[in-house]
Protein backbone atom coordinates (compact mmCIF):
# COMPACT_ATOMS: atom_id res chain seq x y z
CA UNK A 1 0.00 0.00 0.00
CA UNK A 2 2.78 2.45 0.98
CA UNK A 3 4.88 1.52 -1.99
CA UNK A 4 1.44 2.02 -4.03
CA UNK A 5 1.78 5.49 -3.07
CA UNK A 6 5.17 6.46 -3.33
CA UNK A 7 4.53 5.54 -6.83
CA UNK A 8 1.76 7.57 -7.25
CA UNK A 9 3.95 10.65 -6.06
CA UNK A 10 5.91 11.30 -9.24
CA UNK A 11 2.39 11.14 -10.93
CA UNK A 12 0.69 13.52 -8.95
CA UNK A 13 3.38 15.60 -9.42
CA UNK A 14 2.99 15.80 -13.21
CA UNK A 15 -0.55 16.19 -12.93
CA UNK A 16 -0.03 19.14 -10.88
CA UNK A 17 2.46 20.91 -13.33
CA UNK A 18 0.02 20.24 -16.26
CA UNK A 19 -2.63 21.93 -14.35
CA UNK A 20 -0.07 24.69 -13.24
CA UNK A 21 -0.02 25.15 -17.02
CA UNK A 22 -3.42 24.84 -18.01
CA UNK A 23 -4.50 27.44 -15.14
CA UNK A 24 -1.69 29.69 -16.37
CA UNK A 25 -3.24 29.46 -19.76
CA UNK A 26 -6.94 30.42 -18.82
CA UNK A 27 -6.14 33.23 -17.06
CA UNK A 28 -5.28 34.88 -20.59
CA UNK A 29 -8.57 35.35 -21.96
CA UNK A 30 -11.55 36.84 -20.08
CA UNK A 31 -13.83 34.30 -20.22
CA UNK A 32 -11.71 31.76 -18.91
CA UNK A 33 -9.92 33.58 -16.17
CA UNK A 34 -11.64 32.79 -13.39
CA UNK A 35 -11.44 29.15 -14.32
CA UNK A 36 -7.75 29.17 -14.94
CA UNK A 37 -8.02 30.74 -11.42
CA UNK A 38 -9.24 27.70 -10.08
CA UNK A 39 -7.27 25.29 -11.97
CA UNK A 40 -4.15 26.82 -10.42
CA UNK A 41 -5.44 26.37 -7.20
CA UNK A 42 -6.46 22.56 -7.52
CA UNK A 43 -2.51 22.26 -9.03
CA UNK A 44 -1.40 23.79 -5.78
CA UNK A 45 -3.69 21.68 -3.87
CA UNK A 46 -2.50 18.51 -5.51
CA UNK A 47 1.08 19.30 -5.13
CA UNK A 48 0.75 19.77 -1.58
CA UNK A 49 -1.09 16.47 -1.11
CA UNK A 50 1.47 14.85 -2.62
CA UNK A 51 3.97 16.21 -1.01
CA UNK A 52 2.41 14.81 2.49
CA UNK A 53 2.15 11.62 1.08
CA UNK A 54 5.37 11.12 -0.11
CA UNK A 55 6.58 12.87 3.64
CA UNK A 56 4.01 9.93 5.06
CA UNK A 57 3.78 9.41 8.80
CA UNK A 58 5.55 12.22 10.51
CA UNK A 59 5.27 14.93 13.14
CA UNK A 60 3.00 17.64 11.72
CA UNK A 61 3.20 20.23 13.93
CA UNK A 62 5.06 22.41 12.41
CA UNK A 63 3.75 21.87 9.50
CA UNK A 64 -0.01 22.83 10.96
CA UNK A 65 1.46 25.65 12.78
CA UNK A 66 2.29 27.42 9.43
CA UNK A 67 -0.17 26.36 7.48
CA UNK A 68 -2.80 27.22 10.02
CA UNK A 69 -1.65 30.73 10.74
CA UNK A 70 -0.36 31.28 6.88
CA UNK A 71 -3.89 30.35 5.59
CA UNK A 72 -5.53 32.60 7.90
CA UNK A 73 -3.60 35.67 7.59
CA UNK A 74 -3.36 35.19 3.57
CA UNK A 75 -7.32 34.98 3.76
CA UNK A 76 -8.01 37.65 5.90
CA UNK A 77 -6.15 40.10 3.77
CA UNK A 78 -7.14 39.21 0.16
CA UNK A 79 -10.95 39.26 1.61
CA UNK A 80 -10.58 42.50 3.54
CA UNK A 81 -8.10 44.69 1.09
CA UNK A 82 -9.91 47.70 -0.95
CA UNK A 83 -9.24 47.33 -4.42
CA UNK A 84 -7.85 50.51 -4.51
CA UNK A 85 -5.08 48.77 -2.43
CA UNK A 86 -4.56 46.24 -4.63
CA UNK A 87 -1.04 47.05 -5.75
CA UNK A 88 0.44 47.08 -2.05
CA UNK A 89 -1.29 43.65 -1.54
CA UNK A 90 -0.10 42.34 -4.56
CA UNK A 91 3.66 43.37 -3.66
CA UNK A 92 2.98 42.10 -0.39
CA UNK A 93 1.82 38.76 -0.89
CA UNK A 94 4.95 39.05 -3.48
CA UNK A 95 7.52 38.99 -0.49
CA UNK A 96 5.99 36.59 1.44
CA UNK A 97 6.21 34.42 -1.55
CA UNK A 98 10.10 35.59 -2.33
CA UNK A 99 10.76 35.31 1.61
CA UNK A 100 9.55 31.23 1.66
CA UNK A 101 12.46 30.51 -0.81
CA UNK A 102 15.09 32.21 1.10
CA UNK A 103 13.67 30.65 3.92
CA UNK A 104 13.77 27.13 2.88
CA UNK A 105 17.00 26.50 1.64
CA UNK A 106 18.18 28.08 4.66
CA UNK A 107 16.38 25.44 6.63
CA UNK A 108 17.98 22.81 4.13
CA UNK A 109 21.61 23.78 4.87
CA UNK A 110 20.55 23.53 8.51
CA UNK A 111 18.76 20.03 8.35
CA UNK A 112 21.64 18.59 6.37
CA UNK A 113 24.42 20.12 7.24
CA UNK A 114 24.26 22.93 10.67
CA UNK A 115 22.17 20.61 12.65
CA UNK A 116 24.22 17.24 12.25
CA UNK A 117 27.03 19.02 12.74
CA UNK A 118 28.49 17.23 9.01
CA UNK A 119 31.84 18.16 7.87
CA UNK A 120 31.90 19.66 4.39
CA UNK A 121 30.89 22.44 2.27
CA UNK A 122 27.34 22.72 0.62
CA UNK A 123 28.65 21.80 -2.76
CA UNK A 124 29.98 18.39 -0.89
CA UNK A 125 26.86 17.59 1.20
CA UNK A 126 24.20 18.27 -1.10
CA UNK A 127 25.71 18.14 -4.74
CA UNK A 128 27.15 21.03 -6.58
CA UNK A 129 23.83 21.83 -8.38
CA UNK A 130 22.25 21.75 -4.97
CA UNK A 131 24.61 23.65 -3.40
CA UNK A 132 24.55 26.54 -6.30
CA UNK A 133 21.06 26.50 -6.08
CA UNK A 134 20.66 27.35 -2.82
CA UNK A 135 22.93 30.10 -2.51
CA UNK A 136 20.94 31.36 -5.47
CA UNK A 137 17.81 30.38 -3.43
CA UNK A 138 18.69 32.42 -0.86
CA UNK A 139 20.08 35.44 -2.52
CA UNK A 140 16.83 36.03 -5.19
CA UNK A 141 14.27 35.04 -2.09
CA UNK A 142 15.83 37.75 -0.36
CA UNK A 143 15.90 40.43 -2.69
CA UNK A 144 12.46 39.46 -3.48
CA UNK A 145 11.57 39.60 0.30
CA UNK A 146 12.63 42.79 0.80
CA UNK A 147 11.91 44.20 -2.92
CA UNK A 148 8.68 43.76 -2.23
CA UNK A 149 8.70 45.43 0.98
CA UNK A 150 10.04 48.69 0.05
CA UNK A 151 7.98 49.08 -2.97
CA UNK A 152 4.65 47.98 -1.07
CA UNK A 153 6.04 50.93 1.64
CA UNK A 154 6.13 53.48 -1.64
CA UNK A 155 2.90 52.28 -3.14
CA UNK A 156 0.95 53.06 0.73
CA UNK A 157 2.76 56.66 0.46
CA UNK A 158 4.87 55.67 3.75
CA UNK A 159 8.09 55.87 1.53
CA UNK A 160 8.90 59.01 -0.43
CA UNK A 161 8.22 58.10 -4.54
CA UNK A 162 11.89 59.64 -4.98
CA UNK A 163 14.18 59.74 -2.64
CA UNK A 164 17.62 61.70 -4.13
CA UNK A 165 20.15 61.19 -1.59
CA UNK A 166 21.21 57.55 -3.12
CA UNK A 167 23.37 59.96 -6.01
CA UNK A 168 25.62 56.79 -5.70
CA UNK A 169 23.31 53.66 -6.59
CA UNK A 170 24.85 52.49 -9.28
CA UNK A 171 28.60 52.08 -7.59
CA UNK A 172 26.62 50.21 -4.46
CA UNK A 173 24.62 48.35 -6.39
CA UNK A 174 27.08 46.76 -8.63
CA UNK A 175 29.53 46.33 -5.49
CA UNK A 176 26.67 44.80 -3.93
CA UNK A 177 26.12 42.01 -7.08
CA UNK A 178 29.51 41.34 -6.79
CA UNK A 179 29.61 40.79 -2.93
CA UNK A 180 26.91 38.65 -2.76
CA UNK A 181 27.62 36.50 -5.81
CA UNK A 182 31.53 36.14 -3.96
CA UNK A 183 30.03 35.22 -0.46
CA UNK A 184 28.06 32.84 -2.03
CA UNK A 185 30.28 30.94 -3.86
CA UNK A 186 32.42 30.99 -0.55
CA UNK A 187 29.78 29.50 0.87
CA UNK A 188 28.89 26.43 -1.18
CA UNK A 189 32.06 25.92 -2.30
CA UNK A 190 34.58 27.49 0.43
CA UNK A 191 32.87 27.13 4.23
CA UNK A 192 33.81 23.28 4.94
CA UNK A 193 32.51 23.73 8.78
CA UNK A 194 28.59 23.51 9.93
CA UNK A 195 29.48 27.07 11.67
CA UNK A 196 31.13 28.76 8.81
CA UNK A 197 28.36 27.21 6.77
CA UNK A 198 25.83 28.93 9.38
CA UNK A 199 27.46 32.35 9.16
CA UNK A 200 27.66 32.64 5.47
CA UNK A 201 24.64 31.54 4.56
CA UNK A 202 23.20 34.45 6.96
CA UNK A 203 25.27 36.86 6.18
CA UNK A 204 24.17 35.72 2.11
CA UNK A 205 21.25 36.24 3.24
CA UNK A 206 21.87 39.82 5.14
CA UNK A 207 23.55 40.99 1.59
CA UNK A 208 20.33 39.84 -0.02
CA UNK A 209 17.88 41.49 2.34
CA UNK A 210 19.92 45.10 1.72
CA UNK A 211 20.53 44.41 -1.62
CA UNK A 212 16.34 44.00 -2.23
CA UNK A 213 16.33 47.55 -0.28
CA UNK A 214 19.17 49.33 -2.10
CA UNK A 215 17.56 48.19 -5.56
CA UNK A 216 14.09 49.41 -5.21
CA UNK A 217 14.85 52.85 -2.94
CA UNK A 218 15.24 55.13 -5.42
CA UNK A 219 13.10 53.75 -8.27
CA UNK A 220 10.35 56.32 -8.67
CA UNK A 221 6.37 55.79 -8.25
CA UNK A 222 6.22 56.03 -11.98
CA UNK A 223 8.52 53.10 -12.36
CA UNK A 224 6.28 50.70 -10.13
CA UNK A 225 5.26 48.88 -13.18
CA UNK A 226 8.11 47.84 -14.17
CA UNK A 227 9.26 47.11 -10.96
CA UNK A 228 6.37 45.15 -9.32
CA UNK A 229 6.76 42.72 -12.80
CA UNK A 230 10.07 42.30 -12.01
CA UNK A 231 9.80 41.05 -8.71
CA UNK A 232 6.84 38.99 -9.79
CA UNK A 233 9.23 36.89 -12.14
CA UNK A 234 11.79 37.21 -9.46
CA UNK A 235 10.06 35.40 -6.97
CA UNK A 236 9.51 32.83 -9.72
CA UNK A 237 13.01 32.48 -10.24
CA UNK A 238 13.60 32.00 -6.25
CA UNK A 239 10.89 29.08 -6.64
CA UNK A 240 12.82 27.54 -9.23
CA UNK A 241 16.01 27.51 -7.66
CA UNK A 242 14.22 26.38 -4.90
CA UNK A 243 13.09 23.30 -6.63
CA UNK A 244 16.83 22.43 -8.31
CA UNK A 245 17.65 22.27 -4.58
CA UNK A 246 15.04 19.73 -3.86
CA UNK A 247 15.56 17.92 -7.19
CA UNK A 248 11.55 18.89 -7.63
CA UNK A 249 10.15 19.48 -11.01
CA UNK A 250 6.40 20.58 -9.88
CA UNK A 251 9.01 23.93 -8.19
CA UNK A 252 11.30 24.55 -11.03
CA UNK A 253 8.29 24.16 -13.50
CA UNK A 254 6.06 26.41 -11.99
CA UNK A 255 9.11 28.64 -10.65
CA UNK A 256 9.54 29.17 -14.61
CA UNK A 257 5.99 29.53 -15.54
CA UNK A 258 5.97 32.63 -13.39
CA UNK A 259 9.77 33.78 -14.13
CA UNK A 260 8.66 33.97 -17.78
CA UNK A 261 5.28 35.22 -17.17
CA UNK A 262 6.38 38.18 -14.97
CA UNK A 263 9.65 38.75 -17.62
CA UNK A 264 6.79 38.94 -20.13
CA UNK A 265 5.02 41.85 -18.33
CA UNK A 266 8.30 43.35 -17.52
CA UNK A 267 9.13 43.75 -20.79
CA UNK A 268 5.38 45.35 -21.93
CA UNK A 269 5.69 48.32 -19.17
CA UNK A 270 9.05 48.99 -20.47
CA UNK A 271 7.86 48.96 -23.84
CA UNK A 272 4.91 50.76 -22.74
CA UNK A 273 7.49 54.17 -21.57
CA UNK A 274 9.82 53.25 -24.15
CA UNK A 275 12.67 52.41 -22.09
CA UNK A 276 14.79 49.24 -21.05
CA UNK A 277 14.80 47.59 -17.93
CA UNK A 278 18.64 48.70 -16.93
CA UNK A 279 17.17 52.21 -17.93
CA UNK A 280 14.31 51.76 -15.07
CA UNK A 281 16.81 50.27 -12.67
CA UNK A 282 20.51 52.68 -13.11
CA UNK A 283 19.43 55.41 -14.40
CA UNK A 284 16.38 57.92 -13.27
CA UNK A 285 15.12 60.84 -14.91
CA UNK A 286 16.47 62.71 -12.01
CA UNK A 287 20.09 62.62 -13.37
CA UNK A 288 19.35 64.23 -16.34
CA UNK A 289 18.86 67.18 -14.48
CA UNK A 290 16.12 68.91 -16.43
CA UNK A 291 13.86 69.04 -13.32
CA UNK A 292 14.51 72.08 -12.73
CA UNK A 293 14.33 73.83 -16.04
CA UNK A 294 11.69 75.18 -17.17
CA UNK A 295 8.94 74.39 -15.56
CA UNK A 296 7.02 77.61 -16.10
CA UNK A 297 3.33 77.94 -17.40
CA UNK A 298 2.48 81.30 -18.84
CA UNK A 299 -0.91 80.33 -20.93
CA UNK A 300 -3.47 77.98 -18.90
CA UNK A 301 -6.97 78.36 -18.69
CA UNK A 302 -8.78 77.31 -15.72
CA UNK A 303 -12.01 76.20 -16.45
CA UNK A 304 -14.79 74.99 -13.43
CA UNK A 305 -17.35 71.67 -13.38
CA UNK A 306 -19.57 74.30 -14.58
CA UNK A 307 -18.23 75.23 -17.75
CA UNK A 308 -17.21 71.84 -18.51
CA UNK A 309 -21.07 70.53 -18.18
CA UNK A 310 -21.74 72.88 -20.79
CA UNK A 311 -19.38 71.73 -23.05
CA UNK A 312 -20.18 68.12 -22.22
CA UNK A 313 -24.04 68.81 -22.83
CA UNK A 314 -23.23 68.89 -26.14
CA UNK A 315 -21.03 66.10 -26.62
CA UNK A 316 -21.39 63.35 -28.53
CA UNK A 317 -18.32 61.66 -27.99
CA UNK A 318 -16.27 61.43 -24.67
CA UNK A 319 -13.06 59.38 -24.01
CA UNK A 320 -11.54 59.06 -20.42
CA UNK A 321 -8.09 59.34 -19.81
CA UNK A 322 -7.74 57.96 -16.41
CA UNK A 323 -4.41 57.84 -14.23
CA UNK A 324 -2.67 57.21 -11.00
CA UNK A 325 -4.78 60.12 -9.33
CA UNK A 326 -7.58 58.51 -10.34
CA UNK A 327 -6.67 55.74 -7.57
CA UNK A 328 -5.42 58.03 -5.28
CA UNK A 329 -8.88 60.11 -5.45
CA UNK A 330 -11.15 56.72 -5.46
CA UNK A 331 -12.73 58.34 -7.99
CA UNK A 332 -13.44 55.13 -10.04
CA UNK A 333 -17.33 54.91 -8.98
CA UNK A 334 -17.63 58.76 -9.54
CA UNK A 335 -16.36 58.71 -13.05
CA UNK A 336 -18.29 55.89 -14.01
CA UNK A 337 -21.38 58.10 -12.56
CA UNK A 338 -20.78 60.76 -14.62
CA UNK A 339 -20.31 57.92 -17.66
CA UNK A 340 -23.73 57.06 -17.36
CA UNK A 341 -25.09 59.99 -17.15
CA UNK A 342 -23.54 61.27 -20.72
CA UNK A 343 -24.31 57.58 -22.23
CA UNK A 344 -28.02 58.12 -21.04
CA UNK A 345 -27.84 61.58 -22.97
CA UNK A 346 -26.47 59.89 -26.15
CA UNK A 347 -23.13 60.21 -26.10
CA UNK A 348 -20.43 57.60 -26.77
CA UNK A 349 -17.96 56.95 -24.02
CA UNK A 350 -14.77 54.87 -24.07
CA UNK A 351 -12.03 54.91 -21.14
CA UNK A 352 -8.29 55.19 -23.02
CA UNK A 353 -5.88 53.04 -21.12
CA UNK A 354 -2.23 53.61 -21.17
CA UNK A 355 0.06 50.39 -20.31
CA UNK A 356 1.80 52.05 -17.81
CA UNK A 357 -0.92 53.89 -16.03
CA UNK A 358 -1.09 53.67 -12.52
CA UNK A 359 1.23 51.74 -10.17
CA UNK A 360 1.08 48.34 -11.24
CA UNK A 361 0.09 46.65 -15.00
CA UNK A 362 -3.54 46.77 -15.66
CA UNK A 363 -3.89 48.97 -12.44
CA UNK A 364 -6.49 50.85 -14.08
CA UNK A 365 -8.67 47.90 -16.02
CA UNK A 366 -8.82 46.44 -12.11
CA UNK A 367 -9.79 49.69 -10.65
CA UNK A 368 -12.57 50.48 -13.41
CA UNK A 369 -13.71 46.77 -13.31
CA UNK A 370 -14.63 47.36 -9.72
CA UNK A 371 -16.84 50.18 -10.52
CA UNK A 372 -18.40 47.63 -12.83
CA UNK A 373 -17.09 49.71 -16.14
CA UNK A 374 -17.87 47.26 -18.91
CA UNK A 375 -14.90 46.44 -20.25
CA UNK A 376 -15.26 46.85 -23.30
CA UNK A 377 -15.50 50.42 -22.63
CA UNK A 378 -11.51 50.33 -22.02
CA UNK A 379 -9.68 50.25 -24.78
CA UNK A 380 -5.75 50.29 -25.13
CA UNK A 381 -3.61 52.43 -26.65
CA UNK A 382 -3.45 51.14 -30.10
CA UNK A 383 -7.16 50.89 -30.63
CA UNK A 384 -7.62 54.26 -29.13
CA UNK A 385 -5.35 56.37 -30.29
CA UNK A 386 -7.23 57.13 -33.68
CA UNK A 387 -10.20 57.88 -32.19
CA UNK A 388 -9.16 60.90 -30.40
CA UNK A 389 -9.64 62.86 -33.84
CA UNK A 390 -13.36 61.95 -33.79
CA UNK A 391 -13.66 62.78 -30.15
CA UNK A 392 -15.78 65.88 -29.21
CA UNK A 393 -14.02 66.00 -25.27
CA UNK A 394 -11.44 63.96 -23.56
CA UNK A 395 -11.55 64.50 -20.08
CA UNK A 396 -8.15 63.50 -18.21
CA UNK A 397 -8.40 62.76 -14.73
CA UNK A 398 -5.14 62.15 -13.09
CA UNK A 399 -2.75 61.05 -15.75
CA UNK A 400 -0.09 63.26 -16.58
CA UNK A 401 3.01 61.98 -18.13
CA UNK A 402 1.35 59.24 -20.33
CA UNK A 403 -0.28 62.45 -22.29
CA UNK A 404 2.63 64.50 -22.17
CA UNK A 405 2.83 65.95 -25.82
CA UNK A 406 6.75 66.01 -25.29
CA UNK A 407 7.13 62.83 -26.07
CA UNK A 408 6.70 63.24 -29.79
CA UNK A 409 7.34 66.79 -30.05
CA UNK A 410 10.69 67.49 -27.48
CA UNK A 411 13.66 65.52 -28.44
CA UNK A 412 15.66 67.15 -25.41
CA UNK A 413 12.78 65.46 -23.13
CA UNK A 414 13.64 62.53 -21.02
CA UNK A 415 10.21 61.03 -21.86
CA UNK A 416 11.10 61.21 -25.62
CA UNK A 417 9.58 58.48 -27.86
CA UNK A 418 7.66 57.38 -25.07
CA UNK A 419 4.47 56.32 -26.26
CA UNK A 420 1.28 58.28 -25.14
CA UNK A 421 -2.53 58.74 -25.57
CA UNK A 422 -3.24 61.49 -28.13
CA UNK A 423 -5.34 63.61 -26.09
CA UNK A 424 -4.32 66.71 -28.56
CA UNK A 425 -6.35 65.15 -31.50
CA UNK A 426 -9.24 65.71 -29.70
CA UNK A 427 -11.59 68.84 -29.65
CA UNK A 428 -11.53 69.84 -26.27
CA UNK A 429 -9.76 68.70 -23.66
CA UNK A 430 -10.54 68.94 -20.02
CA UNK A 431 -7.42 67.99 -17.12
CA UNK A 432 -8.56 67.99 -13.91
CA UNK A 433 -5.74 68.01 -11.79
CA UNK A 434 -5.02 69.39 -7.91
CA UNK A 435 -2.22 71.48 -9.43
CA UNK A 436 0.00 72.39 -12.11
CA UNK A 437 2.72 70.36 -10.63
CA UNK A 438 4.82 68.24 -12.65
CA UNK A 439 3.77 63.85 -12.95
CA UNK A 440 6.54 61.70 -11.77
CA UNK A 441 9.02 62.40 -14.48
CA UNK A 442 9.57 66.15 -13.23
CA UNK A 443 8.85 68.00 -16.45
CA UNK A 444 6.90 70.25 -18.23
CA UNK A 445 3.62 69.06 -19.28
CA UNK A 446 2.82 71.17 -22.85
CA UNK A 447 -0.55 69.67 -22.54
CA UNK A 448 -1.24 72.14 -19.78
CA UNK A 449 -0.79 75.21 -21.90
CA UNK A 450 -2.12 73.35 -25.60
CA UNK A 451 -5.02 75.89 -26.50
CA UNK A 452 -7.55 73.10 -26.24
CA UNK A 453 -6.74 72.66 -23.10
CA UNK A 454 -8.58 73.62 -19.69
CA UNK A 455 -7.97 72.46 -16.84
CA UNK A 456 -9.94 71.83 -13.43
CA UNK A 457 -8.04 72.09 -10.50
CA UNK A 458 -9.10 70.18 -7.45
CA UNK A 459 -9.48 66.46 -6.25
CA UNK A 460 -10.68 64.03 -9.02
CA UNK A 461 -13.52 62.77 -6.98
CA UNK A 462 -15.26 65.94 -5.96
CA UNK A 463 -14.80 67.57 -9.52
CA UNK A 464 -16.69 64.60 -11.19
CA UNK A 465 -19.00 64.61 -8.50
CA UNK A 466 -20.04 68.23 -8.95
CA UNK A 467 -19.58 67.91 -13.18
CA UNK A 468 -22.76 65.15 -12.16
CA UNK A 469 -24.29 67.18 -10.10
CA UNK A 470 -24.45 70.15 -12.74
CA UNK A 471 -25.56 67.99 -15.77
CA UNK A 472 -28.32 66.49 -13.91
CA UNK A 473 -29.07 69.87 -13.15
CA UNK A 474 -29.22 70.61 -17.00
CA UNK A 475 -31.31 68.06 -17.99
CA UNK B 1 24.49 14.24 -10.16
CA UNK B 2 25.33 16.37 -13.04
CA UNK B 3 22.16 14.20 -14.74
CA UNK B 4 19.77 15.43 -12.11
CA UNK B 5 20.99 18.61 -12.92
CA UNK B 6 20.74 18.46 -16.48
CA UNK B 7 17.46 16.90 -16.32
CA UNK B 8 16.68 19.90 -14.21
CA UNK B 9 17.78 22.02 -15.98
CA UNK B 10 15.83 20.67 -19.46
CA UNK B 11 12.47 21.21 -17.24
CA UNK B 12 13.66 24.78 -16.50
CA UNK B 13 14.24 26.09 -20.04
CA UNK B 14 11.35 23.91 -21.67
CA UNK B 15 9.03 25.71 -19.11
CA UNK B 16 9.90 28.90 -19.47
CA UNK B 17 9.71 28.48 -23.31
CA UNK B 18 5.94 27.18 -22.49
CA UNK B 19 5.13 30.39 -19.85
CA UNK B 20 6.52 32.49 -22.50
CA UNK B 21 4.01 30.85 -25.13
CA UNK B 22 1.09 30.96 -23.17
CA UNK B 23 1.26 34.48 -22.18
CA UNK B 24 2.69 36.59 -24.85
CA UNK B 25 -0.81 37.40 -26.01
CA UNK B 26 -2.22 38.50 -22.69
CA UNK B 27 -4.69 41.46 -23.26
CA UNK B 28 -3.59 44.27 -21.25
CA UNK B 29 -7.16 44.08 -19.24
CA UNK B 30 -5.63 41.31 -17.14
CA UNK B 31 -2.24 41.96 -16.68
CA UNK B 32 -3.03 42.63 -12.74
CA UNK B 33 -4.93 39.25 -12.68
CA UNK B 34 -2.35 37.14 -14.33
CA UNK B 35 0.65 38.76 -12.24
CA UNK B 36 -1.23 38.45 -8.91
CA UNK B 37 -2.02 34.52 -10.02
CA UNK B 38 1.75 33.95 -11.35
CA UNK B 39 2.13 35.42 -7.65
CA UNK B 40 0.24 32.91 -5.98
CA UNK B 41 1.77 29.90 -8.59
CA UNK B 42 5.34 30.99 -6.89
CA UNK B 43 3.68 30.22 -3.64
CA UNK B 44 4.44 26.40 -5.03
CA UNK B 45 7.80 26.88 -2.40
CA UNK B 46 5.34 25.84 -0.34
CA UNK B 47 6.46 22.00 -1.10
CA UNK B 48 9.84 22.75 -0.30
CA UNK B 49 8.71 24.75 2.91
CA UNK B 50 7.17 20.95 4.07
CA UNK B 51 10.28 18.67 3.57
CA UNK B 52 11.76 21.55 5.64
CA UNK B 53 9.66 21.33 8.48
CA UNK B 54 9.43 17.75 9.14
CA UNK B 55 10.81 17.58 12.41
CA UNK B 56 8.76 17.41 15.59
CA UNK B 57 11.09 19.13 17.37
CA UNK B 58 12.48 22.34 18.36
CA UNK B 59 15.22 23.28 16.33
CA UNK B 60 16.51 26.05 13.94
CA UNK B 61 15.56 23.79 10.84
CA UNK B 62 11.97 23.11 11.64
CA UNK B 63 11.32 26.40 13.09
CA UNK B 64 12.72 28.38 9.92
CA UNK B 65 10.35 25.77 8.09
CA UNK B 66 7.28 26.62 10.12
CA UNK B 67 8.23 30.31 8.99
CA UNK B 68 8.71 29.31 5.33
CA UNK B 69 5.44 27.53 5.26
CA UNK B 70 3.55 30.33 6.69
CA UNK B 71 4.96 32.69 4.44
CA UNK B 72 4.35 30.64 1.12
CA UNK B 73 0.54 29.69 2.54
CA UNK B 74 0.22 33.29 2.83
CA UNK B 75 1.28 34.03 -0.98
CA UNK B 76 -0.75 30.99 -1.69
CA UNK B 77 -4.23 31.38 -0.24
CA UNK B 78 -4.33 35.05 -0.12
CA UNK B 79 -3.02 35.17 -3.98
CA UNK B 80 -5.04 33.18 -5.38
CA UNK B 81 -8.43 34.55 -3.26
CA UNK B 82 -7.86 37.83 -4.04
CA UNK B 83 -7.31 37.19 -7.71
CA UNK B 84 -10.48 35.32 -7.67
CA UNK B 85 -12.08 38.53 -6.18
CA UNK B 86 -10.54 40.61 -8.56
CA UNK B 87 -11.93 38.45 -11.89
CA UNK B 88 -15.12 38.16 -10.36
CA UNK B 89 -15.41 41.76 -10.66
CA UNK B 90 -14.19 41.61 -14.17
CA UNK B 91 -17.54 39.28 -15.55
CA UNK B 92 -19.92 39.62 -12.77
CA UNK B 93 -20.85 43.35 -14.09
CA UNK B 94 -24.37 42.00 -14.50
CA UNK B 95 -26.26 42.24 -11.42
CA UNK B 96 -23.43 41.49 -8.65
CA UNK B 97 -23.90 45.14 -7.05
Amino acid sequence: MNELLAQLVPVLYLLSAVLFILGLKGLTKVRSARRGNAIAALAMLIAVVATLVDLGAIDYRWILIGLVVGGAIGAVAALKVEMTAMPEMVALFNGSGGAASALVALAILWFDIVEPGTAGTPAEVLGGSNGLTAFLSILIGGVTFTGSVVAYLKLSGSLRGRPGWLAARNLINSSASVVAVGVGLYLTYGAGEPASVALWALVLAAIGLVFGVLLVLPIGGGDMPVVISLLNSLSGVAAAATGFVLDNNVLIISGALVGASGLILTQIMCRGMNRTLGHVLFADFGDEDLTGGDTEYTNVRSSSAEEAALVLEDAESVIFVPGYGLAVAQAQHTVRELADLLIARGASVNYAIHPVAGRMPGHMNVLLAEADVPYEQLKEMDRVNPDFKTTDVAIVVGANDVVNPAAETTPASPIYGMPILKVTDSRSIFMIKRSLSPGYAGIKNELFEHPHTRMIFGDAKQVLQELVDELKGLA
Amino acid sequence: MMGVLLIGLYVFVLAIFVGVEIITKIPPTLHTPLMSGANAISGITLVGALYAAQQGEVRVSSILGAFAIACATINVVGGFLVTDRMLGMFGGRKGKR
